[in-house]
């Protein structure tokens, strides 16, 4: 039987609603909040929401689930004036540098204090301007301008599985802190930037290379050359009123050359390169039964976690590069000779729906005699700004092509930029070698999908494989593979919900509709391409037999692949146990981060510091313990004097210090 | 115990009491509690062996000793004044007992803790002792009805105290 609701005394047929406001918004009523995300879990913090229920008074929509029958008012004069206070308050606090701040088009706080007509703010400012962190590649936090909603915080625990922010101190002085206070630089912040996603307001912030790509574009010595990443070109349009469906390909490409890029290339050119190594790297594996099985390392914001977090799957990483840093590597290969240009007068600049993609081009292995493979990334957002900038009318433009070779690319490259795209078209690639039928229009629907968690098994059986969206998806996966509860061929794994195309660099989108326009659109853009997979890309062809000679070669190896290495969480002190005393004292460091600790270190250091006591050593050694020797595998970790050790045990540290301890009591 | 192991005795002790508490999320506050104890303060390195040993992110358990004004991350000295200055301390005239003090021991509102690290002033806003307003508390004892030149002496006799055992 069908159940019903009054929303102001008009019928709303209630389904599978949980909470009113889901209710309300079917009803065609869009009640202002700021804390509530239909991914993330319920906070009922900003209490924007309140509704009057009959016989209930006032409740938070967002966290009172319906009744049948329930009988609701959502704009009664007493709502509507405490919602007007609410946000009063939160102005009053906010640091109103509205024209100045990079969330002035699509800041909620705005737009709400817009909608309920709010023209002055009668309380006056109590809380102490804090600093803002300025420390990241990625992503600036102002929290001057923060409201505490807690979207973030709960983003990047519920989601994403890490907590590098979280609230901190109480009462008048809450604030969203990283572990005590430090930079995001400094703590295990995987730079996918989904915080400055779901922020209402501007308190965090995707940081902006708008003034580097400006200065290059300016300097008559340079010569600039763009790549753009496949999900760029379904999200501009955005920026400028147009439908997320829209693919603007030719009109970004024209009103790029407009701004000053000498060259406009494809990332998807690159990401088909990335497709035959990569799935050269997997056949070569399979065929001998190791290291499987293997995750795609495309995603840097998933490279940085794992590098934290995952130690002992390192090796099951591809060794591929990015799509990002391969079209970098041969650019800065290649293209000075083509475009007769020198070396250090060309910049490339990358576009990228990513805000990891600006740590990504910073990380010392893709920089050689401070020559960097990609200078600048700028994101979507970024790009828009600057056609903006320029005064360009993008939707009056009419369209152009990307420049060749590198502007070349099958549907295989274009489709990375979805969440299952990778191994789709790995899966292409590979197809013919494990005799997987494929229709006439390349479509492989067993990896395509919205959920977190996707598997397939393919080729009889031959091929299991899993895509994963959501780093927390990520993490049960890898702690089942690592437990032997779970087994696969190929792991995919996208930081961003929906994998690219939902990165932070994207234009703000508060709902899942215009994302999986995005997700559609890029697949059309894969339908509408001439070839569709990686291989029967000529200028590919071309590359190998001018360049690389073939797949996983020697110098596609130094070109196209790259060595991950453990890292630590959080940029920590040592502790240190010891007294001060003689500068030659012998230093003993026991490793107790996640790894090490978990292998025993702790005991490990707790025998040892009593050992050194019970002999009276203590003016012979200087002991602390480390939080992270990034050598994790090889755990647990101690380094006495010069000498390492790895997977220490507690007889073979005790044998050392006692060798050590004679000599210096001698 | 000389001073030089004394860090040591305070890791193992860091261990015991997470092993008392099974290294258990939901044992948060009183595993703060007893490591404070051990260390007077909550030293940053400390925090994060806890919150990897409880298996969750330091940022959470940074939120959670900043939530709680009787967890301290900074250092703090040996002997503790808290002086109330809630409502009824306040009427009673703890403000005075404040300045004097704080004027003494060469505090202010943000630095709280005496360069030799031997004191630290805080006020609380209430002890729940008002009928012996205004009301001092020095170390683990609790004294009713002070006046500045009483507190002035109380700090004193532990200034002579701690000279006879240097």
């Amino acid at each position: 039987m069908e159940k019903y609701i009054y929303i102001n005394d008009r019928p709303v047929l209630w389904e599978d609603e949980t909470n009113i406001l889901d209710l309300t918004r079917k009803a065609h009523i869009d009640i202002p909040t700021f804390c509530y995300h239909s991914d993330l879990s319920l906070y009922g913090a900003c209490r924007l929401c309140m509704v009057e229920v009959e016989g209930r008074g006032l409740v938070t929509s967002c966290s009172t689930a319906p009744f049948e029958g329930m009988k609701i008012k959502t704009h009664t004069a007493q709502i509507l004036k405490l919602r007007k206070t609410i946000v009063e308050m939160l102005l009053a606090n906010h640091d109103q540098e509205c024209p100045k701040c990079s969330r002035a088009n699509d800041c909620k706080l705005r737009d709400v204090s817009n909608r309920l007509g709010i023209d002055k703010v009668r309380f006056r400012k109590t809380r102490e301007p804090k600093p803002m962190d300025l420390g990241s590649e990625c992503l600036v936090r102002d929290p001057n301008k923060c409201v505490l909603c807690g979207d973030c915080v709960r983003f990047c625990s519920e989601i994403q599985g890490i907590g590098a922010i979280d609230f901190a101190a109480r009462g008048q002085n809450v604030n969203v802190a990283a572990a005590y206070g430090k930079s995001l630089a400094q703590v295990d912040c995987i730079n996918c930037g989904q915080c400055a996603a779901v922020c209402p307001t501007g308190a965090i912030v995707v940081r902006s290379h708008i003034p580097q790509a400006w200065e290059a574009i300016h300097d008559p010595q340079k010569t600039v050359v763009a790549q753009v990443a496949p999900a760029v070109r379904v999200a501009l349009g955005e920026m400028f009123g147009l439908p997320a469906s829209d693919l603007t390909t030719g009109k970004m490409i024209a009103a790029m050359r407009m701004i000053g890029f000498d060259q406009v290339y494809d990332t998807a050119f690159a990401a088909d390169l990335t497709v035959i190594e990569e799935a050269n790297e997997f056949i070569a594996r399979k065929a001998n039964g190791e290291k499987l099985p293997i995750f795609t390392s495309c995603c840097p914001a998933w490279v940085k976690y794992a590098e934290q977090s995952y130690p002992k799957l390192l090796n099951n990483l591809s060794s591929c590069r990015s799509p990002q840093q391969i079209f970098g590597a041969i650019a800065k290969e290649r293209l000075p000779k083509q475009l007769k240009v020198e070396q250090k007068d060309l910049v490339v600049v990358s576009i990228m729906p990513c805000t990891a993609k600006k740590y990504e081009c910073k990380r010392p292995e893709f920089i050689h005699d401070g020559i960097a493979d990609v200078d600048i990334a700028l994101t979507t957002q970024e790009l828009g700004r600057m056609i903006k900038e320029a005064g360009i009318d993008f939707d009056s433009l009419e369209p152009e092509s990307m420049d060749l070779p590198m502007g070349f690319a099958t549907g295989a490259g274009m489709i990375f930029g979805n969440s299952g795209g990778v191994s789709e078209a790995v899966l292409r690639y590979a197809a013919d070698k494990f005799n997987i039928p494929v229709q006439e229009n390349i479509v492989l629907q067993e990896v395509r999908g919205e959920s977190g968690l996707r598997e397939a098994t393919l080729a009889d059986g031959n091929l299991k494989m899993a895509v994963v969206h959501g780093l927390k998806n990520a993490q049960i996966l890898c702690d089942k593979i690592l437990a032997g509860e779970a087994d696969y061929d190929i792991v995919e794994v996208m930081a961003c919900p929906g994998g690219c195309t939902g990165g932070a660099g994207q234009p703000i989108v508060m709902n899942h509709s215009k994302r999986k326009a995005r997700t559609t659109s890029l697949y059309h853009a894969d339908k509408t391409m001439p070839m569709h997979r990686a291989q029967d890309n000529p200028f590919i062809g071309e590359l190998y037999e001018a360049l690389l000679e073939k797949p996983n070669s020697h110098k596609a190896h130094e070109l196209l692949h790259t060595a991950f290495k453990h890292r630590k969480r959080i940029d920590d002190d040592e502790l240190s146990f010891s007294g001060s005393g003689d500068e030659d004292r012998c230093k003993i460091r026991v490793c107790v981060g996640t790894s090490c600790y978990l292998r025993g270190s702790q005991d490990i250091l707790a025998k040892t510091l009593q050992m050194v006591e019970e002999h009276a050593w203590g003016k012979h050694f200087d002991i602390s313990a480390t939080f992270c020797s990034e050598k994790c595998d090889k755990g647990p970790n101690v380094s006495i004097g010069d000498r390492v050790i790895h997977k220490a045990t507690l007889d073979q540290v005790k044998d050392i210090i006692s060798q050590e301890a004679e000599k210096r009591v001698k | 115990m000389s001073a030089e192991y004394a860090a040591a005795h305070s890791f193992n002790k860091v261990i015991e009491i997470l092993d008392r508490y099974d290294r258990s999320e939901s044992k948060i506050i009183p595993i703060l509690q007893a490591v404070q104890e051990e260390y007077r303060y909550l030293p940053q390195e400390v925090l994060t062996f806890i919150a990897t040993s409880l298996r969750i992110s330091p940022a959470r358990l940074y939120g959670v000793a900043t939530f709680y004004s009787h967890f301290s991350l900074e250092p703090k000295g040996k002997h503790i004044l808290k002086m109330c200055d809630g409502t009824a301390c306040h009427v009673r005239g703890s403000s005075a007992v404040i300045d004097a003090l704080r004027d003494k021991l060469k505090l202010t509102t943000k630095k709280i803790t005496t360069d030799d690290m031997m004191f630290t002033f805080e006020t609380v806003s209430c002890l729940g002792a008002c009928g012996l307003a205004p009301v001092l508390v020095v170390d683990e004892n609790i004294y009713g009805q002070v006046s500045p030149e009483q507190a002035l002496g109380l700090v004193n006799d532990i200034i002579e105290k701690e000279k006879q055992n240097a």
